[in-house]
């Protein structure tokens, strides 16, 4: 009965092998190729610029304040959805969610409309001298926005499977609500913290579209996507061979992420995997 | 009197910390996400309808919208009979490498929109590794629809994927198994029994995918070519475009309609969720 479904088997793997190579894994070899097709100095030369240097400066900022604050937020938000009920729930949970599906380039438009110099938050902002738009912080908000939801995402199945039990007991014997999440709900949700917190940076460190309509000036406020993206408008043919190798530095991180998910996944499904022995014992 | 108040069901919240969350979570909402999307909608506002009206039927407005939305829809078509098919292969199939092919489907999440958009482009370019090839027998990729779609196929099949696997591996074999005993064959088993099942997770997948698509920037400019004249400009780089020549009208009224389409794909995608959820609490 197997026997029959064997070529099915084949064909299946083999448009599935081709469509990953072809569509996946060929992009990120060419990237890797291109870069290094001028050699290995004009490589390094092209990665330690003035410009590309301070991109790189302006993108770290931007990650490690947009992981802070959606770390902190995701921890926050996924307590109170999973741990409380309330009216209105789920049309939060559906407002979390809301970056996910708004197009980055509109989150860039939405600050301006509201710092920028049309904006009706800017008589204040002039008032207290503070520049937002084609600044850092209109950089980092914007890298907020886009990565808004990547923590609390990843950790609200997770105190969902848990269930609530242990710190309503917790509680009722007395437990303070810190306590209660730094000896119950942490340990449960180490693994999907940590998961969720290098999608946040995955995902801060490419951003573009949003990023591309808060900043304007490079060498200042461009963030690495931006260089590339400059690099290869200015068409020479030896920017483009920058640009790639700029885009090489991301490709690397990319990897990493792309090994780091499938351990973090594999540890999580395996103490996911002992609970429900557990519970089925 | 403590100890009936917790037990009962008259106060659900035992768990200390509500109010400091809830505060706490809207504030974060609100300063980041709604109040600067809201200054989108009031500052539309401020438009007279004559005006709103000149601006999205312009014709470079209105042809972005159907490039935009006609390749959105067949890349999320595409993502949703190969994302089947890859999901399927994942999950039923044991093949060497295969926890390989299942991390590298998430690369699309990984990789920086830009660095897709530049690859792809020189990809598919006449002088590319694929374009190259297709330019002998007559197909051109960059700078034409064909090339909007390849990267929006791209972006979009982890979503189809990642929805559809999970359901798949809860899906017990036996069904296709009975329906093969009684005659059917493979396909038919797959179509009529197989398939139903999957119905919502490929809804929401083709969901996610479209919204992604319609809202894609980085990695669909440098392949698209943004010409005019052959409507190859999508409505993301129209926004981009109007903003940097300082049109905040324009910018706001195409950004508007935009918004309106993704918020209607998250609703259709939460409504679904919902009552899948439903349906198989049910069961």
């Amino acid at each position: 009965m197997r026997k029959q479904s064997k070529t099915g088997k084949i064909v299946l793997i083999t448009i599935s092998t081709l469509f990953v190579v072809l569509m996946l894994v060929i992009p990120l070899i060419s990237v890797i190729a291109n870069s290094l097709s001028k050699g290995l100095s004009f490589y390094l030369q092209s990665i330690t610029t003035k410009t590309v240097l301070s991109a790189i400066k302006v993108t770290l900022i931007a990650t490690g304040i947009a992981l802070l604050v959606n770390t902190v937020f995701g921890i926050i938000a996924s307590w109170l959805l999973t741990r409380y009920e309330f009216k209105g729930k789920q049309v939060l949970a559906a407002l979390i969610d809301i970056p996910f599906s708004v197009s980055p380039v509109i989150a860039g438009l939405s600050y301006i409309m509201m710092f920028g110099r049309m904006g009706w938050a800017s008589p204040l902002l002039e008032a207290l001298d503070i520049k937002i738009v084609f600044a850092i912080p209109g950089v980092v908000l914007a890298t907020i926005f886009v990565t808004f939801p990547f923590v609390s995402r990843e950790i609200i199945p997770v105190l969902n499977a848990v269930g609530k039990d242990e710190e309503e007991a917790a509680a009722m014997m007395g437990a303070k609500g810190f306590t209660i999440f730094r000896k119950i709900t942490f340990p449960h949700i180490k693994w999907a913290l940590i998961y969720g917190m290098i999608l946040c940076a995955a995902r801060a460190l490419g951003e573009f579209g949003a990023v591309n309509a808060l900043s304007k000036t490079r060498g200042e406020t461009f963030t690495l996507p931006l260089e590339i993206d400059a690099l290869y408008l200015s068409g020479s043919s030896d920017s483009i061979v920058s640009a790639f190798a700029v885009s090489s530095l991301l490709v690397i991180v990319a990897v990493v992420i792309l090994v780091l998910r499938s351990i973090f996944e594999y540890r999580g499904r395996k103490t996911q995997n002992t609970k429900e022995a557990r519970v089925e014992d | 009197m403590k100890f009936t108040a917790a037990k009962g069901k008259s106060n659900p919240r035992v768990i200390p910390g509500f109010g400091l969350t809830l505060g706490t979570t809207l504030a974060f909402l609100s300063l980041l996400i709604l109040i600067p999307l809201a200054s989108v909608l009031v500052y539309s506002f401020s438009l007279t309808p004559t005006e709103f009206w000149e601006i999205l039927l312009s014709e470079s407005v209105v042809w972005s919208f159907v490039t935009t939305i006609g390749c959105a829809l067949i890349a999320a078509l595409i993502n949703c009979v190969f994302g089947t098919i890859l999901a399927w292969t994942l999950v039923r199939y044991d093949f060497p490498f295969k926890r390989l092919l299942d991390g590298l489907i998430e690369l699309p999440f990984a990789l920086p929109t830009a660095v897709a958009g530049i690859t792809l482009s020189k990809l598919f370019s006449d002088q590319g590794f694929f374009g190259a090839p297709l330019a002998r027998i007559g197909i051109r990729v960059s700078y034409t629809h064909l090339g909007i779609i390849t990267a929006m196929v791209f972006i979009g099949i982890p979503f189809v994927v990642r929805t559809v696997q999970p359901v798949l591996s809860k899906l017990d074999p036996q069904f296709e198994e009975a329906a093969y005993c009684l005659g059917a064959s493979p396909a038919r088993s797959f179509f009529r029994v197989v398939l139903p099942e999957l119905r919502p997770a490929l809804l929401t997948g083709f969901g996610l995918a479209l919204a992604r698509g319609i809202g894609e920037y980085g990695s669909v400019i440098y392949i698209a070519g943004n010409s005019a004249k052959e409507h190859t400009q999508v409505s993301s780089y129209i926004i981009m475009q109007k903003l940097n020549y300082l049109d905040y009208e324009g910018a706001t009224a195409v950004a508007l309609v935009i918004l309106i389409l993704s918020f209607g794909l998250l609703l259709f995608t939460n409504i679904i969720q919902i009552r899948q959820a439903r349906r198989t609490g049910m069961r």
